[in-house]
């Protein structure tokens, strides 16, 4: 002990562990840098913004809840909230219906299956742009394709997109035709549950419809969690879309305005950022809100196969 | 329940409920092809139009019902597009955002993910939750002081804002690369270290080579992403000259409403591309979706 002294005791740095740690962060130091500039930054920003007035030609302005307390005296923020909410509330679980048949029908041992696959995935990555002049002409209601195919068995069709009551329902149809990404999800959930159960339950003589519902659906209810919670952040935030087929105004009769509309507007049409920023933290809010509730309520229809198994 | 008779030892029976059990599977299996083949058709048949729309005649885009083979086939829309806008330009400024951010973004993304899959260090597991929580976090919250901070930087206008924030790497991507690093065998990385490689002639020389599959598959997820991008052109890029595709098109749409044909041109050059990519990179597109979407 007494001769130790010349062989300095190493630093933490200079020990194994202390050197992949600063390895460590040294790799991850180009993310960090962007992570703190292009995230942390911008939350502290948004949310200092949301309490003040600023048109970025005058200084900001510190407010209070000004900007909230105009917020919700705002029609059209009612008004482009519900109208999100609609189409969240259809678009969502309409998606997912379509995605988990179609998974189901293409997780059997058939013939084309890359072909059907592909079917059906290819809408889901069409550019917003190009999918929005697409529908333009599927849903153009005096001889669009769609409204051709009803009257060809006899059903006149409405006017979509230039009605106020059939233009989220168009919206919401295009969203459902590109869910195929949700589709292939489910496809590798479905094709990753073990054969045994199946053969299990079939020498215990249960149908197709027990097999589904006590195998199948129970097991896929973690990606089906999943793909919820994303689909609602996701949906929450439609924009694009919109924006092209309504030229920017979310018509008609702001039928289809929605949310992100709507701070689009008050951001880059009339530059109140305080304002913008203020909707901005109340639609997080809201998405935070239902995440929690999503996740609390998991625990009484979301299976885990771990815990079943010690169970 | 008849295929439980294998059990039982009457022969007659068993094979009269194979028999009966081979009918109703091949019953089974028409009506899923039916089913599969008229529900695919639905999805596909607004992408046909678009192609068959876009070789018409606007005298046979404006007949009712719609028909489905032009006749004549005419390629006038395609050229006539060219008159109107400048697509050829739009695509070099999409190709020049796109490239600087395929390759910046897929290799801060490695170092980081490589950093997550690997090593140990205080706070790690907190960082990487953090990292985890931002892909669920609302675009919208950091947009306005993100446009902010670019407006008084002078980047409105030109392509930075497109370009730079991408290239320090993206959860998502970071993710992806994680959980495939995780699945490369520590004996390599062991040896190396062993003849005395660093970490950093470890990541370049060894994982990185290895990492070719999961490379492919943020490539095409970063084309994807600028390729398909509007929001971003659209509040940061000012003039014509500077449109990206996306943009480009979404005025074409703008002012050229009721010229199907050539809007429909417009629409195949730009979706074209995506789905020659899909069938180039199917493989890369279906593991990204199905490697974050299981194991989130």
């Amino acid at each position: 002990m007494a001769q130790v002294p010349l062989a300095r005791r190493k630093r933490w740095y200079q020990t194994f562990r202390g050197k992949e740690a600063l390895t460590f962060y040294l790799f991850i130091t180009p993310w960090a840098i962007g992570f703190l500039l292009f995230t942390v930054g911008p939350i502290i920003a948004s949310f200092a913004l949301s309490f003040m007035e600023y048109d970025m030609a005058l200084p900001p302005k510190f407010t209070g809840l000004a900007n909230f307390k105009e917020l919700f005296g705002d029609p059209l923020f009612y008004r482009s909230m519900a109208n999100t909410l609609y189409i969240v509330a259809f678009a969502v679980p309409l998606g997912m219906i379509a995605a988990f048949a179609m998974a189901l029908l293409l997780n059997q041992k058939i013939r084309g299956l890359a072909v059907y696959r592909t079917a059906y995935f290819i809408p889901s990555i069409v550019p917003a742009v190009a999918s929005a002049a697409l529908w333009l002409y599927v849903l153009q209601p005096q001889w669009g394709l769609l409204n051709g195919f009803l009257e060809s068995i006899g059903i006149p069709g409405p006017a979509w997109l230039a009605s106020e009551v059939w233009s989220k329902p168009s919206i919401i149809m295009l969203m459902v035709w590109a869910s195929g990404g949700t589709m292939i999800i489910y496809l590798a959930g479905l094709q990753d549950i073990s054969k045994e159960f199946y053969e299990a339950a079939e020498i215990d003589g249960a149908n197709s419809i027990r097999k589904f519902m006590h195998i199948t659906l129970p097991l896929m209810t973690p990606t089906i969690f999943f793909t919820l919670v994303m689909g609602i952040i996701g949906t929450f935030q439609v924009f694009s879309v919109i924006f092209v087929l309504t030229d920017g105004m979310g018509g008609p009769v702001n039928s289809t305005l929605v949310y992100l509309i709507y701070i689009y507007r008050n951001a880059f049409n009339f530059f109140r950022m305080g304002y913008s920023s203020a909707m901005a933290w109340v639609l997080f809010t809201i998405i935070l809100i239902l995440t929690i509730l999503q996740f609390r309520t998991a625990r009484y229809w979301v299976f885990y196969e771990v815990e079943s198994a010690e169970a | 329940m008849t295929t439980l008779t294998p059990y039982k030892d009457h022969s007659a029976a068993h094979t009269y409920s194979r028999r009966r059990h081979t009918i109703t599977q091949a019953i089974k299996s028409v009506l899923t092809h039916i089913i599969l083949l008229v529900g695919s058709l639905g999805f596909i048949m607004p992408l046909v139009y678009m192609v068959s729309t876009s070789l018409k005649a606007s005298r046979q885009i404006a007949k009712f019902p719609p028909e489905l083979i032009p006749n004549p086939v005419i390629w006038r829309n395609f050229t006539d597009v060219f008159i109107y806008a400048p697509m050829h330009k739009y695509l070099l400024n999409t190709i020049f955002i796109i490239i600087p951010t395929i390759i910046g973004a897929s290799i801060t993304s490695a170092l980081a993910a490589y950093a997550f899959a690997r090593m140990r260090a205080p706070g790690k597991q907190v960082i990487f939750m953090v990292l985890i929580a931002t892909m669920m976090l609302p675009g919208v919250v950091t947009l306005i002081p993100t446009y902010i901070l670019f407006a008084k930087l002078g980047w409105v206008g030109t392509f930075k804002p497109l370009i730079v924030p991408v290239l320090f790497g993206s959860p998502f991507y970071i993710f992806l690369m994680r959980q495939f690093f995780t699945t490369i065998p520590r004996e390599l990385e062991d040896a190396a270290m062993i003849d005395g490689c660093s970490r950093w002639q470890i990541f370049w020389t060894i994982i990185l080579p290895l990492a070719k599959p999961i490379m492919a598959t943020v490539t095409v997820f970063a084309f994807m992403g600028s390729w398909n991008d509007y929001f971003g052109p659209l509040i940061y890029l000012g003039e014509k000259s500077q449109y990206t595709l996306s943009l480009g098109l979404q005025v074409f749409v703008t002012n050229h409403r009721t010229e199907w044909g050539m809007l429909m041109a417009a629409s195949t050059m730009m979706v074209l591309p995506v789905i020659l990519l899909f069938f180039f990179a199917q493989k890369q597109f279906i593991q990204g979706i199905t490697l974050t979407g299981m194991k989130g």
